[in-house]
């Protein structure tokens, strides 16, 4: 359906309202406010929360940011959670307990800490079972909650406070988890990557699908930190553009299997770009540490590519 | 009209709750609780409950997913056991807070480690101080009778808690035992229809969920649960009421068995008390003024009417399937003689530890306490007053 997405975003009323306390520069509150514009006006949604930044500045008791019902129980919890909620309405609704023509969407927030790692055994059975629900993990790729804790979503190399660049250790060893082909492997119907990439149409058409997408759906959405990533506050979208031009973070969708990469950048930017303005990566532009940041393009490279084949492989 | 059956604990649980039809169960397969929901999936699959049955990855999810069930504006159910509950700990409590009145039917069995898959206590006792109304029950009978009067006692405004439900893993959850059903209509008027205040599936008010709760607020809420909890005292009694009119079955908070008259007594809970009550009655045959008090509602704590009925006697013994591993003794040991000395009841009290991991409690056992008891009465002397029953000598050093 054709539609103007500035018209959207202005016309539309915000359901994550102003007056929350998350901090300036945020990539989260971004995706939180996107996400939600995706729902129609009429559609009431249940949201659930994972214990994280987003929940301790969102819903401080007696203040809620959330317009629509919201539950939040505990860290890894949030995908459990939501598929009670979402059983209890199918149950409901069955039983003629809920007006027919109205309709609920379940939508689950949770950060990499409650998404990628405590909460992924949740989140793998919430969406195996089948619930009609959306889980959107905003990546902002380490613990930023308890203060910048490394966590399976951290790049390689990154300087966390439980991964710091030290004298012997130069920062986190391993590779970042990839949650998204994890999800894809659940053979969902709908499982996406993306961020907020100006003018957002990205993540608005993304969101839109997966709300309204029967059955469970996947977003990852990458969040930008200021704090953890050591960026200025109003570096936020250039620090999204430079993943999305680098193919740091790709954006692509797969929808029952098939792959469709939604942004292939005219010009693919060397990695160094994404890294330089981000002090957590500050270690790897010293005198001797090179290898690093070729090891980090390579690696860059070889997921692109992947990524590109199985396009290809998929739509044959 | 009731209904005569022959069934066993578990079956007489997942029979309840297929007549009280909950909106949702979510529950995770661990013995010897594991029949409940493979009873319960099969009212499912054949249609006969209106019950979305969430086959959940862990107990975590479980309790996890009845929250959000029962917050969304549903009735919803569990069953587990042992370690089920021990992973399930945190959201226990967070069911509670959230003032949710859910019900979980926890087949009482030995918490890790070692592994042991048998009845004891010690599940239930670690998480006897988490803002759940927790009934015991002494057979198949009262596991289903209290099924029934679970969810009145749970949903009425002054309270609106969690429920547990416990019986005694294998010895009454896999017993087939007599026992009386009420027909499904009877039951269903009896529950009576949930009607939630407020919920999240309300879209007329909206309502946001488990907040950052700081200092300005925790206190006067966990208040708020501790006062409701309170409540519960009243509710349970007028809801057992109700039932006995209904039923002819009598509850209250715990039950006296001949306790009037008796000099020495026992106090424990589930299925123990059957063992007790024969005991009772052969040293009853022999002179002996034995009796029994068996405790039915473990929280809230009828701490006032439990030192009233306990008053009159010489010696008390209480009975623990779970040692508290603290030094001092038992838990509901603590609880019975803190009641008794706060109401200024100065009768000499021993603690029994025994069943640890489904060993036997023989009739034997149970007489050899009361014996004790008499020697206790008769001198007014204690050596020791945390003891062990059935433990074998000379291994336990």
């Amino acid at each position: 359906m054709p539609y103007n997405l500035k018209e959207v975003v202005a016309n539309k009323p915000s359901r994550f309202t102003a007056g929350h306390r998350m901090c300036a520069g945020c990539g989260a509150p971004v995706v939180g406010r996107m996400v939600l514009r995706a729902l129609k006006e009429e559609d009431h949604a249940v949201i659930a929360n994972a214990t994280g930044c987003m929940e301790v500045s969102t819903f401080i008791y007696p203040y809620s940011a959330w317009t629509d019902s919201f539950i939040h129980t505990a860290f890894e919890c949030a995908g459990a959670t939501l598929s009670g909620a979402e059983a209890a309405y199918v149950s409901l609704k069955k039983q003629g307990k809920l007006p027919e023509d109205e309709h609920t969407k379940f939508i689950a927030f949770g950060g990499d800490g409650g998404t990628y790692d405590i909460g992924i055994q949740s989140l793998s059975g919430a969406m195996e079972r089948g619930h009609d629900m959306v889980y959107v993990c905003y990546d902002n790729g380490a613990y930023m909650n308890t203060g910048i804790q490394r966590s399976s979503a951290t790049p390689k190399f990154a300087d966390t406070t439980t991964s710091p660049a030290g004298k012997v250790i130069p920062g986190k060893m391993q590779s970042r988890k990839d949650l998204t082909e994890i999800m894809v492997s659940h053979h969902l119907p709908y499982v996406a990557q993306t961020l907020a990439l100006n003018p957002f149409k990205d993540l608005y058409e993304k969101a839109e699908k997966a709300i309204y997408t029967k059955g469970p759906a996947f977003l990852n959405v990458m969040a930008p930190c200021p704090r953890g990533w050591g960026y200025a506050t109003d570096e936020l979208m250039q620090i999204n553009k430079l993943a999305a031009d680098t193919c740091y973070w790709p954006l692509y969708e797969v929808v029952d299997g098939k792959y469709h990469i939604t942004y292939k950048p005219a010009k693919k930017l060397p990695i160094e770009e994404f890294l330089k303005p981000q002090k957590r990566f500050r270690h790897m532009f010293k005198p001797g540490n090179e290898w690093m940041i070729e090891e980090f393009q390579k690696e860059v490279d070889r997921r692109w590519q992947d990524l590109l084949d199985l396009e290809e492989v998929t739509n044959k | 009209m009731s209904i005569r059956e022959r069934l066993s604990g578990n079956e007489a649980v997942a029979t309840a709750m297929k007549q009280i039809n909950p909106d949702v169960v979510a529950a995770f397969p661990i013995t010897p609780s594991t029949e409940i929901p493979q009873y319960f999936s099969t009212f499912v699959a054949n249609g006969s409950v209106d019950t979305e049955f969430v086959a959940v990855e862990s107990e975590h999810s479980a309790m996890s997913a009845c929250i959000g069930a029962q917050a969304a504006g549903a009735r919803a159910m569990t069953a587990t056991s042992a370690n089920g509950l021990s992973l399930m700990w945190e959201m226990i409590y967070i069911a509670s807070s959230l003032r949710l009145p859910m019900v979980m039917n926890l087949v009482n069995r030995a918490v890790s480690g070692p592994l042991n898959i048998h009845n004891d206590h010690s599940d239930a006792m670690g998480v006897r101080d988490s803002g759940w109304i927790m009934l015991f029950s002494e057979n198949n009978q009262e596991a289903y009778d209290n099924n029934l009067m679970a969810h009145r006692i749970a949903e009425h405004k002054d309270v609106q808690l969690p429920v547990m439900i416990c019986q005694d893993g294998f010895i009454t959850s896999h017993s087939i035992e007599n026992i009386e059903l009420e027909d499904d209509e009877t039951v269903k008027k009896f529950v009576g229809e949930y009607h939630p205040e407020h919920y999240l599936l309300n879209r007329k008010e909206p309502i946001a969920v488990g907040p950052l709760d700081l200092q300005g607020y925790l206190f006067e809420h966990k208040t708020q649960q501790a006062n409701a909890m309170r409540n519960a005292k009243k509710v349970i009694e007028e809801v057992s009421k109700d039932f006995e009119k209904l039923t002819g079955r009598k509850y209250s908070f715990f039950e006296e068995y001949k306790l009037d008259d008796a000099e020495i007594a026992i106090v424990c809970m589930n299925s123990t008390a059957g063992t007790t009550k024969f005991v009772v009655d052969e040293l009853r045959s022999k002179g002996v003024k034995a009796g029994l008090l068996k405790i039915r509602m473990f929280r809230p704590f009828p701490t006032v009417e439990v030192a009233k009925a306990l008053s009159h006697l010489k010696a008390v013994a209480v009975l623990d399937k779970s040692d508290s591993l603290n030094g001092a003794g038992g838990a509901l040991y603590e609880d019975v003689v803190s009641s008794m000395y706060v109401a200024g009841n100065n009768v000499p009290m021993v603690n029994y530890v025994y069943g640890i991991g489904g060993r036997d409690t023989k009739s034997d056992d149970i007489e050899s306490v009361y014996t004790d008891l008499q020697e206790i009465a008769k001198t007014g002397k204690i050596d020791n007053p945390y003891r062990y029953l059935g433990l074998r000598k000379g291994d336990a050093k």
